[in-house]
């Protein structure tokens, strides 16, 4: 028999070993989202459908890049962090680390992508 | 034999079983518009990216992005935008532990689809 208080069991930041980490960083996102994205809907609604000069000239912007690449950032980390939740629900083992892996690369090859862009028509 | 900790434990819900209701529907399209919003994100870096490297290349991305398809892949985008952005707010103030009686929790629910597609309307609208 296993004796363990609530204390006990409650110590070391449980089973995932990081705590509430996961959740808080969900939610910090999610509040960082909340503010960059609709204002990204916006820009992105009103270049989509100009000839590639007007495309270049609403991206190169200093505050259209910036915030473009922060919501970019801050968009795939959560994406990467959401998914996991997924993963970790319905799946176990080698399975749902590769999964994990898989979502994390696709986050950060988007992620370069648009920067590289970004560098590339802002700089 | 160890005699504590044997109570019944909750199942998740299964949707093949379970009765859907308001709650269970508005949580399980907040995963889906979440994973879905990728093929925008694709299509609109791919589209941003071209426009970055080459007048052949934006000719091809563009031609994607403003067809039938590219409307299809972002109007579908912009209401899953509003869906996940109203359910978010939704779980942030449950995350503060409110609105999670029953009835209280359905009519957020209500009002997280109706007002994604008011605000998908309104932001065609706009711009």
């Amino acid at each position: 028999m296993r004796i363990i208080t609530d204390r006990k069991r409650a110590e070391h930041r449980g089973a995932s070993g990081t705590g509430t980490e996961h959740h808080w960083q969900m939610q910090v996102s999610a509040v960082g989202l909340a503010v960059l994205v609709p204002i990204l809907v916006y820009v992105f609604g009103h270049a989509l459908g100009g000839d590639r000069q007007s495309v270049i000239d609403t991206f190169a912007n200093p505050f259209v890049a910036i915030l473009t690449g922060l919501a970019l950032f801050v968009g795939m980390r959560h994406f990467a962090a959401g998914s996991a939740i997924m993963i970790e629900d319905y799946w176990r083992g080698t399975l749902r680390k590769a999964l994990l892996i898989f979502v994390t690369s696709i986050a950060y090859i988007a992620i370069a992508t648009g920067l590289f862009a970004l560098a590339k028509i802002a700089l | 034999m160890p005699a504590t900790n044997r109570r019944e434990r909750p199942l998740s819900p299964h949707i093949q079983i379970f009765r859907w209701h308001v709650p269970m529907l508005t949580s399980i399209l907040t995963r889906i518009t979440g994973h879905a919003l990728m093929a925008g994100v694709v299509l609109a870096l791919w589209w941003l990216t071209a426009a970055a490297v080459s007048d052949a290349a934006f000719a091809t991305a563009n031609a994607v992005a403003t067809s039938w398809f590219g409307d299809l892949v972002f109007t579908g985008s912009l209401w899953a935008v509003w869906y996940h952005y109203l359910a978010g707010l939704r779980h942030l103030y449950f995350d503060a532990g409110r609105g999670l009686r029953i009835e209280v929790a359905e009519k957020l629910g209500i009002a997280v689809i109706v007002g994604s597609v008011v605000m998908t309307i309104l932001t065609i609208i706009v711009i």
